[in-house]
C-alpha cells in the first residue's frame, strides 16, 4: 500500500488510514478522514513540504507526516 | 459600571475564519493586550456596546481547530471552556466559522455546543462562499445544527449588526448533545459525572480525555481520573479518533444536505493559480526575495526621516526643559537620564510600525503562509522553521520589531530558538561602530578592480553576523528538548483582499505593547546607565571643576574647559571606575580602560560606542562626527609600545564583539517581554558575550 508521500503532482487517492496514532488525531481533525479524497496540489521545490487539497481546502504537511497517511490501491 | 453587570463574550473559531477581523469590528479601538493569568499567553480583549445599551466584554481566544491544544496557545481555549470557575470563563460563547470551508470549521463548533454553553454560530467569509458557488440553506443548517446562525462579511461589516443583536437575546441551551459521547465511555462519564458533580457528559469525557492537561484540577483529583480510567479502560487516543469521526459523520451529512455546490469541481480556482507561480522552483524564490528586499529596505530607508524627527523632537524637548529648570540633579535626571531613555523607546516605533505593515499584510494576503511553504525545508536543517525567515531577515534592520515577529511561530521550541538568534544578525545601530572602525583601518582601495576593500569587510562582518545566527540555532536543536511534538499541518488559506483596518489596529497594537512593555525596562536601565555615567565616589571626581581647571590652564576657553570636564567627570564616574576594573578582563581582546567604558555605556545601544569615544577623548560636540572621531583615534598612543593605540588588531578584534554581543538594553527587553521571564535573555546576554569575548580574544591575536 501506497503512502501519501509517495503520489505524483496532481495524484489523486482515497486515504486508507494512519500509520502513527497520535498523528493521526490530528490529521482527522483537519479532515483527513479515512474515505476522503485527497490530491497533491503543490510540490515545495526541494521535495518537501507538499500541500493537498482536501475536505474542500488545502492543506501542507511535511514530507514525514504525508507518510504517515496510507492510500488506498 | 462595575465590571459584573457586563456580560463576558468569548470569540472561538478556526485560524483563518476571519476571527480577529470580526473582534476589531465588534470592538474597534476599545481593545487591549494584556495576559491570561498565570500563563504565558496574550489576551486580547475589547468592549462592544450591544443595541440594548449594555456593554460585552469581547474575549478574542486564540484560533484552534478542535477543543484537543496543539500548541500552549491552544491550551488557553479548553483551560477557560471547561472551567466554569475561571475568571474569563463566558457568558456565550460566538463561534466564527469560514463559511467556504464549513465541514472542518465545523468540528470546534460541536465540541463546544456539547459543553452546554450558550452560543451563537456565524458563517464568516459569506462573499467568498458566494464566489465559490456555494449555496448555502442558512434555515435548514441552522435547524439541523440547533444554533442560531448569523452569516456575516467581515469585510464589509455585513451582519455585524444583527450579530450584535442576537447577542442581546437569551440564548437557549440545546438540551441534547449533538453527539452523544456517552456510549464511548459510559462507565468513565458515569464515576466522573458523580465524582466532581457535572451534568453534561462532554465535559466529564473532557476530564477524561484531557485531565493532565487541565490546570484547575489538582494532583489528587486528577490520580481520581486517572484511577477512573484505569478501571473502565479508558484510553485517550482511540477514543478521541473515534470521537473525532463520529462527529464528521453528522457534519459531512448535515453540509452534504444543506450546502450545494454548483462550481465546476475540475476547474482551477483563483487561489490555485497563484499557487503555481508563487511556489514555483525560480519565480517563487524570485517573488519571495524580492518581498523581503523590500521590507527590509523599507525599514531601512522609510523609517530614517521619522526616527530623525522623533529623536530631533525629544532633543529639543530636553533643551527646553533644561532650559526652564535650575541645573542641578533634577535637570540632568529628567533629560539625560529619563527623556534620553523615552527617545530610545519611542524612536524605534517607525520601524516597528513599516515591518508590521508588511508582516498584517502578507499575512492578511494569504501570502505568508506560502513564504513559509517555500522555505519550510532549507530552514528547518539549521534547526529553525519556515516561520523563521521573516524575523532573521527583518533581524538585519532591527532585532525589537523582528523578535516581536515571531509570534506566529506555534512551535514554542522553533519560536524560542529564532528568538536567541536574531540578535546575531547585523542590525542598523552596528554601523556607526563599523563605519567608524572600518574607516580607522581599512585603507581605501579596490580589490580586483571593482570592490571596495571597505564595503568587503562591511559584508564580511554581515555575513558573520548570519553566520553566528545560523551556527547558534544548529547547536540550539541539538540542545533543547522538544516539549511537545512540533507538527507542520498548516492551512494554506485562499488569498484575499487585506483589510486595511486590521493592519491599522496590527500597527497600533504592536507599537502599543513595546512602548508599555519594553519600554518601562529600557528608561529604567537608560536612567541606571546615567547614574553610573554622570556620578562617582571618588575625591577626583568631587573635585573635577577645581582639576579640570588647573589642567586646561587659566587661558582655554569655556568651551575647551567644558569638553575636557565632561571627559574627566566620565573618567571619574562610576562607569569609569568600572572600566578600570573590568581592564584586566577586556586587555586580552587589546581594549583599555576607556574601550571599558564605552562597551559599559553602549550596552544602552550599539550606537553609544561613538558618543562615548567623543567624551572621552574630548571631541566638542559640535565636532561630534566621524571624521573627527577617526582622526582623534588614529592620534591616539599605546602607553606601553608607543605606536598607535587602534591598530587593526584592536579595530577588527572591536568590530567582532560588536557583531557578537548582545549590547543592547531594548533587545534584551524586548526577549524579555516574549519569553514573559528573565531566564532567556540572562542566557542569551551571557551566551552572546561569550561568543564576542572568545572571537575578539582569536581575532587580536590573528591580526596582532
Amino acid at each position: 500500500m501506497r503512502s501519501l508521500a509517495e503520489l505524483k503532482k496532481n495524484e489523486r487517492g482515497i486515504i486508507n488510514g494512519f500509520k502513527d496514532d497520535s498523528l493521526s488525531v490530528k490529521l482527522i481533525e483537519m479532515g483527513c478522514l479515512p474515505g476522503t479524497e485527497v490530491s497533491v496540489d503543490l510540490i515545495a521545490p526541494f521535495g518537501d513540504p507538499i500541500a493537498i487539497g482536501v475536505s474542500g481546502y488545502c492543506l501542507s504537511l511535511r514530507k514525514d507526516e504525508a507518510a504517515c497517511i496510507m492510500i488506498e490501491d | 459600571m462595575a465590571s459584573t453587570d457586563r456580560i463576558k463574550i468569548a470569540l472561538v473559531g478556526n485560524p483563518n475564519s476571519g476571527k480577529t477581523t470580526l473582534f476589531n469590528l465588534l470592538t474597534g479601538l476599545n481593545q487591549k493586550t494584556g495576559n491570561f493569568p498565570g500563563v504565558t499567553v496574550d489576551k486580547k480583549s475589547g468592549f462592544s456596546k450591544l443595541p440594548d445599551g449594555t456593554t460585552a466584554e469581547i474575549i478574542d481566544l486564540p484560533g484552534t481547530y478542535s477543543i484537543y491544544p496543539k500548541t500552549l496557545d491552544e491550551q488557553i481555549v479548553q483551560d477557560i471552556l471547561l472551567d466554569p470557575e475561571h475568571s474569563q470563563y463566558p457568558d456565550k460563547v460566538i463561534v466564527v466559522t469560514d463559511a467556504s470551508n464549513l465541514k472542518r470549521n465545523l468540528l470546534l463548533f460541536t465540541q463546544i455546543r456539547d459543553l452546554g454553553i450558550p452560543l451563537v454560530l456565524v458563517l464568516n467569509m459569506i462573499d467568498v462562499a458566494q464566489l465559490k458557488k456555494l449555496n448555502i440553506d442558512l434555515r435548514g443548517l441552522s435547524i439541523d445544527l440547533g444554533v442560531k446562525i448569523i452569516p456575516t462579511n467581515s469585510h464589509s461589516g455585513d451582519g455585524i449588526a444583527a450579530l450584535k443583536e442576537a447577542l442581546t437575546q437569551p440564548l437557549v441551551k440545546s438540551k441534547r448533545p449533538f453527539y452523544d459521547i456517552y456510549d464511548l465511555a459510559p462507565k468513565t462519564i458515569d464515576a466522573i459525572k458523580t465524582e466532581f458533580d457535572l451534568t453534561e457528559n462532554y465535559r466529564a469525557y473532557q476530564y477524561a480525555q484531557q485531565s493532565v492537561r487541565l490546570n484547575f484540577l489538582n494532583d489528587k483529583e486528577k490520580e481520581r481520573i486517572a484511577k477512573i480510567k484505569d478501571e473502565n479502560g479508558f484510553y485517550d487516543v482511540p477514543t478521541q479518533s473515534q470521537e473525532t469521526l463520529g462527529r464528521y459523520q453528522f457534519i459531512s451529512d448535515i453540509v452534504d444536505r444543506n450546502v450545494k455546490n454548483s462550481r465546476d469541481p475540475l476547474k482551477k480556482s483563483v487561489s490555485q493559480k497563484i499557487d503555481r507561480v508563487v511556489t514555483h522552483p525560480v519565480f517563487g524564490y524570485l517573488i519571495f526575495f524580492t518581498v523581503l528586499m523590500l521590507i527590509f529596505q523599507a525599514i531601512f530607508a522609510w523609517a530614517e526621516g521619522p526616527m530623525n524627527l522623533i529623536e530631533g523632537s525629544i532633543a529639543e524637548f530636553s533643551g527646553w526643559v533644561k532650559g526652564i529648570l535650575p541645573e542641578g540633579i533634577l535637570s540632568d535626571l529628567l533629560t539625560d537620564g529619563v527623556l534620553a531613555g523615552l527617545a530610545g523607546v519611542l524612536v524605534f516605533i517607525p520601524q516597528i510600525a513599516i515591518l508590521f505593515a508588511f508582516i498584517a499584510l502578507l499575512e492578511e494576503s494569504g501570502y505568508m503562509s506560502r513564504a513559509v511553504f517555500l522555505m519550510d525545508k532549507l530552514m528547518r536543517k539549521v534547526g529553525l522553521n519556515g516561520k523563521s525567515v521573516v524575523p532573521l531577515i527583518s533581524g538585519m534592520a532591527c532585532a525589537i520589531p523582528a523578535i516581536m515577529a515571531t509570534r506566529n511561530i506555534e512551535s514554542w521550541k522553533d519560536r524560542l530558538i529564532t528568538i536567541f538568534v536574531t540578535p546575531f544578525m547585523s542590525c542598523s545601530a552596528r554601523l556607526p561602530v563599523y563605519a567608524i572602525l572600518i574607516g580607522l583601518v581599512v585603507p581605501e582601495q579596490q580589490v580586483l578592480g571593482i570592490f571596495n576593500l571597505q564595503g568587503l569587510v562591511l559584508q564580511a562582518l554581515y555575513l558573520l553576523g548570519f553566520l553566528a545566527a545560523i551556527g547558534s540555532a544548529y547547536v540550539m536543536k541539538l540542545i533543547l528538548k522538544a516539549g511537545q511534538k512540533s507538527y507542520f499541518i498548516m492551512e494554506l488559506p485562499g488569498y484575499k483582499i487585506p483589510s486595511w483596518k486590521n493592519i491599522g489596529l496590527t500597527i497600533y497594537d504592536k507599537s502599543k505593547t513595546f512602548v508599555l512593555e519594553a519600554g518601562k525596562i529600557i528608561i529604567a536601565i537608560s536612567i541606571v546607565l546615567w547614574v553610573l555615567a554622570s556620578y562617582g565616589f571618588n575625591d577626583n571626581f568631587r573635585n573635577a571643576e577645581e582639576n579640570v581647571r588647573q589642567q586646561v590652564g587659566e587661558n582655554a576657553s569655556q568651551e575647551e574647559y567644558e569638553v575636557a570636564l565632561s571627559s574627566y567627570k566620565l573618567e571619574h564616574s562610576v562607569a569609569g571606575s568600572f572600566g578600570k576594573i573590568i581592564e584586566p578582563a577586556i586587555r586580552p581582546l587589546g581594549y583599555d580602560w576607556k574601550i571599558g567604558i564605552a562597551l559599559i555605556t553602549s550596552f544602552a545601544a550599539r550606537e553609544v560606542f561613538v558618543g562615548t569615544m567623543s567624551t572621552i577623548y574630548s571631541i566638542g560636540a559640535s565636532d561630534d562626527d566621524e571624521v573627527t572621531i577617526r582622526e582623534r583615534l588614529r592620534e591616539e598612543k599605546n602607553p606601553e609600545t608607543g605606536g598607535p593605540m587602534y591598530t587593526p588588531a584592536v579595530a577588527f578584534s572591536l568590530m567582532v564583539f560588536y557583531a557578537f554581543a548582545m549590547q543592547c538594553m531594548s533587545t534584551l527587553a524586548i526577549v524579555y517581554r516574549e519569553t514573559k521571564g528573565w531566564k532567556w535573555p540572562i542566557i542569551q546576554t551571557v551566551y552572546m558575550t561569550a561568543v564576542a569575548y572568545i572571537s575578539a580574544f582569536i581575532t587580536y591575536n590573528i591580526f596582532s
